[in-house]
């Protein structure tokens, strides 16, 4: 159970996913590992890094792409979390918001519960149905030659994009960024929309 | 949707325009929905405002999520369900405790005034209570000519108040179904 056959370290996955992100990128994670990596790769107000509402990153991810088109957003989350919106896959895909990005990081686990296998361990393929949703580009990554895709749908593709990375299973420190939303939520509003978004 | 004699005589009164006009006086942007029959005149309008994204989700959740990246990027917005829908929303209105953003949400009302269907009963009995619980203010609309005041008041406490805000839009205003006119083929 401690091996799941794949390679790719989340830690450095998601450090190169957020590489030289300046103003135009915004992040919201899921809960768990995603936030975890995320805060590792540097806290930043322009994260909004969930702690719990499991299958909310999506929808997040959707509302906040729809208000601020000339912004890049990505959505960084896990399988587990993405597993429970795979409703919202087909909310985004009517939509077709064009600056949104999505990348699972996917153990094949539950991994804050003790490594329950999800339904990815079966061999669900989220890729497929990202795209009978509509999302118009996406990508598996399993080895270190896939992330250049990696990163062009992530940053640059035209969206909506889905990405799935395959990436081990390790132990790993725990991050944690702020934890209280309502700060959370004052800090990336100043960020973005400077001091009037405390109002 | 046919109207039972138990509606509110002032169902007359064109209230669906009364809330358009408060979200438009509001500059809401995003409004998203699992459809209702008794929000179909004001989604038309909201479909029709070229200043105004109508999102249509697969379960009410999604727009309790949504409404915080849109208010996170600046934007505002406003949930449309049926109270069968608030069930769905029950963890992720974590979010609006936890974070404290404007929202608004406004409930057309099954399985209370006049409901033919005991399907829709039990969530209809508890859509109060399960928001109350997540902390969400519920205000009611009982009577058509009050829903335009009611909602204005729901969006100033959710906009200028930074809360959760409820108005559940009752059968007496919206209109219980009947169940013998619902048995009969539409034209």
């Amino acid at each position: 159970m401690n091996s799941n056959g794949y390679s790719l370290k989340r830690r450095a996955v998601v450090a190169g996913l957020l590489a030289d992100r300046g103003d135009d990128l915004l992040v919201v994670t899921g809960l768990g590992g995603a936030n975890w990596d995320a805060t590792a790769a540097g806290d930043s107000s322009l994260t909004f890094p969930l702690w719990g509402a499991m299958g909310g990153a999506l929808p997040m991810g959707l509302g906040l792409a729809l208000a601020q088109p000339a912004k890049r957003v990505l959505v960084l989350t896990g399988d587990g979390d993405l597993l429970m919106s795979l409703g919202c896959l087909a909310t985004i895909g009517v939509e077709r918001p064009a600056n949104l990005a999505v990348v699972v990081l996917d153990n094949e686990r539950y991994g804050e519960t003790g490594r329950q296998r999800t339904a990815t361990a079966a061999g669900v393929d989220l890729c497929a149905i990202a795209r009978g949703a509509g999302f118009v580009a996406t990508a598996e990554a399993r080895e270190d030659g896939d992330l250049a895709e990696l990163y062009r749908l992530a940053r640059v593709a035209e969206g909506p994009t889905l990405s799935v990375v395959k990436i081990a299973m390790e132990p790993l420190k725990i991050v944690m960024p702020p934890r209280d939303g309502a700060y959370l939520k004052d800090r990336f509003r100043i960020a973005l929309l400077g001091e009037d978004g405390i109002f | 949707m046919t109207e039972s004699s138990l509606a509110d005589p002032s169902t007359a009164v064109d209230w669906p325009s009364d809330i358009f006009r408060v979200l438009k006086d509001w500059d809401v942007r995003q409004v998203c929905h699992v459809p209702d029959a008794g929000h179909l005149k004001l989604l038309t309008q909201c479909e029709d405002d070229n200043d105004i994204r109508t999102v249509t989700l697969t379960t009410e959740e999604e727009g309790v999520a949504l409404l915080l990246g849109a208010w996170l990027g600046g934007e505002r917005g406003c949930l449309l369900m049926q109270s069968s829908g608030v069930g769905n929303t029950i963890n992720m209105l974590s979010l609006a405790k936890t974070c404290r953003y404007p929202l608004l949400m406004l409930v057309t009302m099954r399985g209370e005034y006049g409901e033919f269907n005991p399907w829709q009963v039990p969530m209809g009995q508890a859509t109060r209570a399960t928001m109350e619980a997540m902390g969400v203010i519920v205000l009611d609309a009982w009577e058509g000519e009050r829903v335009g005041e009611t909602v204005e008041a729901a969006a100033k406490l959710a906009f200028n108040g930074q809360a959760a805000v409820a108005v559940c839009l009752t059968q007496r205003v919206i209109g219980a179904k009947d169940f013998r006119a619902l048995a009969e083929p539409k034209p």
